[in-house]
């Protein structure tokens, strides 16, 4: 490999791919990167040069002939509708798109790498989920609509394309919420809501992947060779309520069943896209187990899931955090102490009869 | 002086009997004789500050119902420290200002003293350092400036709330007695595999508080998918250390050195009828044979007596549990007859022993995968456990001592 690499990037026209592209154009290993969107990117792409071509028909076969592309990163997975319209257009946009892509890729013969950027939605939220999922795990329930749906059918199709081309190293990175003061996506205009609704009698765990740890992931996996399906994912968990206390912002509970019908609502203002595997992710949770993206795919993360969303929190409004001041103001009039953990209150009675 | 004109409700307003001006025959007759004129009586004093029932005989009959709700935490906040030296400084603090309003009455140093009272009541002598502490707990929990492990396990909340809470329970209204406690060993993984009874869960709380208090460990209990489905129990249950009863989550808080707490024998156990009890159910497919065969960690058996007796369950309704989608609908003999107070359990006396540590780690690798000798195990630890109940009940005077 080496110098001399060409890499074609799906879904350009998206801040994430267009990052992407310009990080991997800067990459010295890396000889021309090409973008490739239906719709021409949002900002300046730099030295990525632009295909504007749809996934979704055979012109891309040719594109990738033409170029001499040896590394493909599909970017294109789309977890909202929004820019692209209705739910079908989606639908056709994530797994048609892919399959042509995959079909693409499968006819040329100088390919040698595949990046695929799926999602730990992939592994559903539900309460019979264990508690960290390994990359050998399958959902509890198979996701029946939605995001969640195509993301495992786009794996699907990666599954059978790396079986078909052995020669070619697949890459399948499922990374975690991708969360950072720039990222637009639903669970980030979740968090940017001015009253945060949660789900009542329930406190999802959350994981939360850096942006920026995303692009070096996915530069990452382009630059080593490492074949297979890898979760990525910052270190440690987040409960909702610590995290919202963490940002300071005001929540509301909501009853469960009320849950979705708040979240159509809210989405036809166009404030937030609480989707049905949102919601029963922020019902249930999720953790995913990162030790085979350490130990094989050579990985390691800059920002922990607190910190990450520490950089998230510090991007919105400042909160009041009244009764932290107050608390705040008391405290300093007592003496600092040196270890703060508590002794044990001795009102409820002794340790032990 | 409270300057507002009082009209006495009955008399519209006309002076006369009860008009307010002076008190009634009834007041004047329960008031001392030698006691000092009032200057006012007429005039209710308003809400004065501290006006505690001993302070004057003569309180019309109007004045003890006017106080006000500002006023009473503020007493209550004086009584307590009356003992101490200088309550008289309070008390005399107390008297003056009558009439001005309610808080302006009592002195920001009142106020001071009588939280220093309360700190140091509820803190001991070395109080500003305790609440200094307290503080900092509050702020960290407003903050969320505190970690949870994988399974969403907050120790600190742990610790200090739901252990806290439970303690009493299991101290003084179980009186739960812990034998073999040595058995569970100081550190490393290890699976406490114990009966289950009682209805309602209580047995995994106070084995965990038992075990906590005991060894300072805390024990992972394994819930059923049922826990986690339900709001609030299941946020709780993940807070207080519980995850998903699952081979994987088994094994792998097993493999991370965790003290993990199972009831194989789940709703079968818990919900049995009471003619039944101290009747061990099936052990489940022994998926805890295989966990701990896997992860070579020792199984510790515990018998619990006295949980059965805490709700007697003596019946069912079965197609309202069905219709719920939950494994039954107890009934008790109090519950639901008695409604709420049905819900307390009776106080039964409880004895918790641990068994000697079955090891596994001396079987060969693949021995989980041994269908028969999964068995095996199972067997013995449910063995065990029977037989001690047995010895156990014969032990116990009675039901409640």
């Amino acid at each position: 490999m080496g110098a001399g690499r060409t890499v074609l990037v799906t879904g350009v026209s998206r801040d994430l791919g267009r990052t992407l592209a310009r990080t991997l154009a800067a990459d010295p290993g890396i000889d021309r990167v090409i973008g490739v969107d239906v719709i021409p990117p949002r900002g300046d792409l730099g030295d990525v040069a632009f295909v504007r071509a749809d996934i979704r028909n055979p012109i891309i076969a040719k594109v990738i002939a033409k170029e001499d592309v040896d590394t493909v990163v599909h970017m294109s997975v789309i977890a909202t509708p929004g820019s692209a319209g209705a739910r079908g257009t989606m639908k056709e946009l994530n797994v048609i798109g892919t399959m042509q892509l995959l079909a693409a890729c499968q006819k040329a013969e100088g390919l040698r790498t595949l990046v695929v950027k799926s999602s730990t939605t992939a592994y559903g939220a539900s309460s019979r989920d264990p508690a960290m999922f390994t990359e050998d795990m399958e959902p509890r329930r198979p996701a029946r609509t939605g995001y969640a749906k195509d993301v495992v059918e786009v794996e699907q199709y990666v599954r059978g394309f790396a079986r078909r081309r052995p020669d070619v190293t697949v890459t399948l990175l499922r990374c975690a919420n991708v969360i950072g003061p720039r990222v637009v996506s639903p669970l980030a205009s979740y968090f940017r809501l001015p009253m945060i609704p949660t789900v009542l009698g329930f406190d999802p765990r959350l994981q939360f992947l850096h942006e920026t740890d995303l692009y070096r992931v996915l530069r990452h996996a382009v630059r080593e060779d490492r074949g297979g399906t890898f979760n990525v994912a910052g270190d440690g968990l987040l409960m909702l309520s610590q995290a919202l206390r963490r940002a300071g912002r005001p929540n509301a509970p909501v009853p469960g069943f009320a849950f979705g019908s708040l979240g159509s609502a809210l989405k036809s203002v166009r404030r937030a896209d609480l989707s049905p595997e949102l919601v029963a992710f922020l019902t249930y949770g999720r953790g995913v187990d990162t030790t085979r993206m350490r130990s094989e795919l050579g990985f390691e993360p800059q920002y922990s899931t607190s910190s990450a969303f520490a950089e998230f929190a510090a991007s919105l409004p400042p909160a009041a955090r009244r009764t932290e001041r107050v608390l705040g103001s008391l405290a300093e009039r007592l003496p600092a102490v040196d270890d703060d953990r508590p002794a044990q209150l001795t009102l409820a009675g002794g340790t032990d009869g | 002086m409270a300057d507002a004109e009082i009209i006495p409700i009955g008399t519209r307003g006309q002076p006369g009997r009860g008009a307010g001006k002076r008190p009634s025959a009834a007041a004047r007759d329960l008031a001392p004789k030698s006691g000092t004129p009032r200057k006012t009586p007429a005039r209710k004093p308003g809400p004065a500050a501290g006006d505690a029932p001993d302070a004057s005989g003569g309180v019309a009959p109007g004045e003890v119902a006017e106080e006000t709700a500002a006023e009473r935490p503020a007493r209550t906040l004086k009584e307590r420290p009356a003992a101490e030296p200088d309550a008289e400084q309070a008390a005399a603090a107390r008297t003056e200002g009558r009439g001005l309003s309610p808080l302006a009455g009592i002195p920001a140093g009142d106020w001071l003293a009588a939280f220093q009272h309360a700190s140091k009541e509820l803190f001991g002598d070395q109080w500003e350092p305790q609440l200094a502490r307290f503080l900092a707990f509050l702020r960290r929990r407003l903050t969320g400036e505190y970690a949870v492990d994988e399974y969403g396990f907050d120790a600190e909340v742990t610790e200090r709330f739901f252990m806290a809470a439970l303690r009493p329970v299991a101290q003084k209204w179980f009186r739960i007695e812990v034998r073999g406690i040595d058995n569970i060993p100081a550190e490393g993984g290890a699976l406490v595999v114990s009966n289950h009874s009682g209805t309602v869960p209580v047995d995994g709380l106070m084995t965990m508080v038992s075990i906590h208090d005991h060894t300072g460990r805390f024990l992972r209990p394994l819930g059923a998918d049922l826990v986690f489905r339900l709001p609030l129990v299941g946020s709780v249950a993940r807070k207080g250390g519980a995850t998903l009863a699952c081979s994987e989550d088994a094994e792998r808080m097993l493999r991370g050195g965790e003290l993990v707490g199972v009831w194989p024998e789940g709703f079968k156990g818990i919900g049995k009828p009471f003619s039944e009890r101290y009747k061990l159910q099936r052990f489940g497919r022994g998926g805890f044979v295989s966990a701990a065969l896997r992860t070579g960690v020792p199984i510790v058996p515990l018998s619990v007596v006295g949980a059965e007796e805490i709700y007697p369950l003596v019946g069912n309704i079965p197609s309202l549990a069905r219709l719920l989608g939950v494994p039954y609908i107890p009934i008790t003999p109090l519950f639901p007859l008695l409604g709420p107070l049905g819900l307390v359990p009776l106080p039964s006396k409880w004895l918790l022993e641990f068994g000697e540590p079955i090891r596994t780690d001396e079987y060969d690798a693949g021995a989980a995968e041994d269908p028969m000798l999964v068995f095996n195990v199972t067997d013995q630890v449910r063995e065990t456990i029977q037989q001690t109940l047995y010895s156990l009940l014969m032990q116990r005077e009675s039901v409640f001592r």
